[in-house]
């Protein structure tokens, strides 16, 4: 299983998460230019954290256009796993791979703080090493991370079992409060329906050492490690 | 060829900026303002390309580029030659 993470200009959580899957988790990863056509043969897509293109005009908005996601988005329909955290994920929503859009924080606010979710979905490439109802401890970073879409779409994802984490207090219980951004639904990570590609807002890349304070992240990274049954 | 075109919240979706500048303006007795919908206005130069030209390419640069459909509406005008 080789691992690919994407370099915009901008990112800022490539090298944590080039760090997780091949110092952390020992497997090959490389790292991928925006600017290239190649994939390097890579087995799993991550887009990284960070602020791509400087969040000029939206979150996400400019990174899409990038000639590197023409190759990313055929490897999505080819079935290939996407997983995007944080600005990746809000790159997958500006590409439509994942629906909706991200609003700014409720309380107006850029968030930098632990938070725990709950696995909805267990079943799925990015949190099949855990089980539903487990909560994990995770960081989150960001300005614009109040996910939005309309009710119909809304129903359809969780009908289909597309929400993967939900924002939660620490005994997984779903409150006001610990929906920190105000996301609908308190959905902090979802899947597309084919359930191959995968965005979420908190960071697994950087819960993945106890030194780091939580080692939580494996469960989400460990679960790539297996290929779709 | 200028022209200009309006990005904003569509109705349907809350704008929480929109509210924070409201509730500032009511703080400071502007008890006339009921509501506020923030949005980004962009201005743009167009080079040689006739009215109609500028009719098609607005519109498209606006809804595939400059506005996230799922949120956020557009509108455009030419504002001269």
């Amino acid at each position: 299983m080789k691992f690919g993470v994407v370099v915009f200009p901008g990112s800022n959580c490539d090298a944590d998460a080039y760090h997780a899957f091949r110092d952390v988790l020992g497997k090959p990863t490389t790292y991928l230019w925006h600017k290239d056509h190649d994939l390097k043969g890579v087995d799993c897509v991550i887009l990284p954290g960070g602020f791509s293109y400087g969040d000029y005009l939206r979150s996400g908005a400019i990174a899409r256009f990038s000639p590197l996601m023409r190759e990313v988005c055929e490897f999505a329909d080819k079935g290939g796993l996407v997983l995007g955290i944080c600005n990746g994920f809000q790159v997958l929503l500006e590409l439509n791979l994942l629906p909706g859009a991200m609003l700014r924080n409720k309380r107006l606010k850029f968030l930098c703080q632990y938070v725990t979710i709950r696995i909805e979905n267990d079943k799925t490439a990015f949190s099949r090493k855990g089980t539903k109802g487990q909560v994990l401890r995770i960081p989150i970073a960001h300005f614009d991370g109040n996910w939005y879409a309309p009710p119909e779409t809304v129903k359809e994802i969780e009908d289909n079992g597309q929400v993967v984490f939900r924002y939660c207090d620490t005994e997984g219980r779903l409150s006001e409060e610990s929906n920190v951004n105000g996301s609908l639904n308190a959905i902090a990570g979802l899947s597309n329906k084919r359930g191959n590609v995968c965005g979420m807002m908190p960071h697994p890349e950087r819960a993945v050492e106890s030194i780091l304070g939580s080692e939580d992240g494996l469960v989400i990274l460990r679960s790539l490690l297996e290929k779709i049954s | 060829m200028k022209a200009r075109i309006l990005v904003s919240f569509k109705d349907s979706v809350l704008d929480p900026q929109g509210q924070a500048v409201r509730n500032a303006l009511h703080t400071l007795g502007y008890d006339a303002v009921k509501d506020v919908r923030q949005g980004k206005v962009f201005d743009l130069e167009l080079g040689d390309v006739t009215r109609a030209e500028a009719e098609r390419l607005l519109p498209e640069i606006a809804g595939k580029v400059l506005a996230n459909v799922v949120i956020e509406k557009y509108a455009w005008q030419i504002l001269g030659d």
